[in-house]
């Protein structure tokens, strides 16, 4: 890969109880991801997505440019913006801002319908 | 001007990593590589025995950082709280056995644009020592 690369466009649509079933894997059972009734009541449209298992997609997306193997994701900054939502897809795209001593450095970016909600995300995977 | 508790450091947080935990992580975030389900599959790629994702680091730091955050002498507001920012560092992989200690210190504490921001590092390691991956939780809370 070099300078300018794109990596390829990851997609995925999670469903209804995605939040549900990451709040079990994570310990995460704060209710704004659970339970939509008590999300709309604080102002939310809904229930949302964890930013956590949002940042894990960014991971997925930027490990399989080293072919999926988990040791090659060395590091991962995100700044989590906007709101997750189920039942809507996400797509994770990147560039390739700079490569050295054996890694690629990956601009990533996380939208919903044109809405951000991840940015300044920033990877390194050794290929 | 600086907070009084900067610098504050967090009684380590020991987590058991089981291979059931691993599996039900990996499937909820759909992660398909079957290194992260089958022991056979993992040790062919030389782990030694099912490897967490990258991203499980959240799930057995998080019992560390937790008491960080919610460290009355810290005074964050819930409520106005924000996740806005996270960065980890990747060492050694982290595998189904595997015992990990994680420590936080509450690292950086700032204000701009009538925000305040609370940032937390952990560090962890593997019953070797070996550092599994380092973290910095940066947690904003708006107005203040």
């Amino acid at each position: 890969m070099k300078e300018g690369d794109q990596i390829p466009e990851f997609r995925v649509t999670p469903d209804k109880y995605l939040p549900h079933r990451y709040a079990g894997a994570s310990g995460d059972f704060n209710p704004i991801h659970i339970d939509p009734e008590f999300a709309t009541q604080v102002g939310l449209p809904r229930n949302i997505l964890h930013g956590l298992y949002s940042m894990a997609q960014v991971a997925l997306a930027n490990a399989a440019v080293a072919g999926g193997d988990p040791r090659k994701l060395k590091r991962l900054s995100v700044q989590f913006r906007g709101m997750g939502l189920p039942e809507t897809e996400m797509v994770v795209t990147g560039t390739v801002k700079e490569v050295r001593d054996g890694r690629v450095v990956i601009d990533t970016v996380a939208e919903q319908d044109g809405n951000r909600i991840i940015r300044n995300a920033e990877a390194e995977v050794e290929v | 001007m600086s907070h009084p508790a900067l610098g504050k450091t967090y009684p380590a947080f020991e987590y058991e990593v089981g291979r059931e935990k691993i599996r039900e992580y990996s499937y909820a975030i759909g992660a398909t590589n079957p290194v992260h389900f089958d022991p056979e599959a993992a040790r062919a790629e030389g782990f030694r025995n099912v490897v967490a994702p990258p991203m499980f680091a959240v799930v057995y730091s998080a019992g560390s950082v937790g008491p960080g955050v919610l460290d009355p002498e810290l005074g964050i507001n819930l409520a106005l709280m924000l996740h806005g920012s996270q960065e980890l560092v990747w060492s050694e992989p982290v595998c189904a056995g595997d015992t990990i200690t994680t420590e936080t210190t509450f690292k950086d504490h700032r204000e701009e644009d009538g925000r305040t921001y609370f940032v937390f590092e952990s560090v962890s390691k593997n019953q070797d020592g070996q550092e599994t991956v380092r973290g910095t939780w940066t947690n904003i809370v708006r107005g203040g």
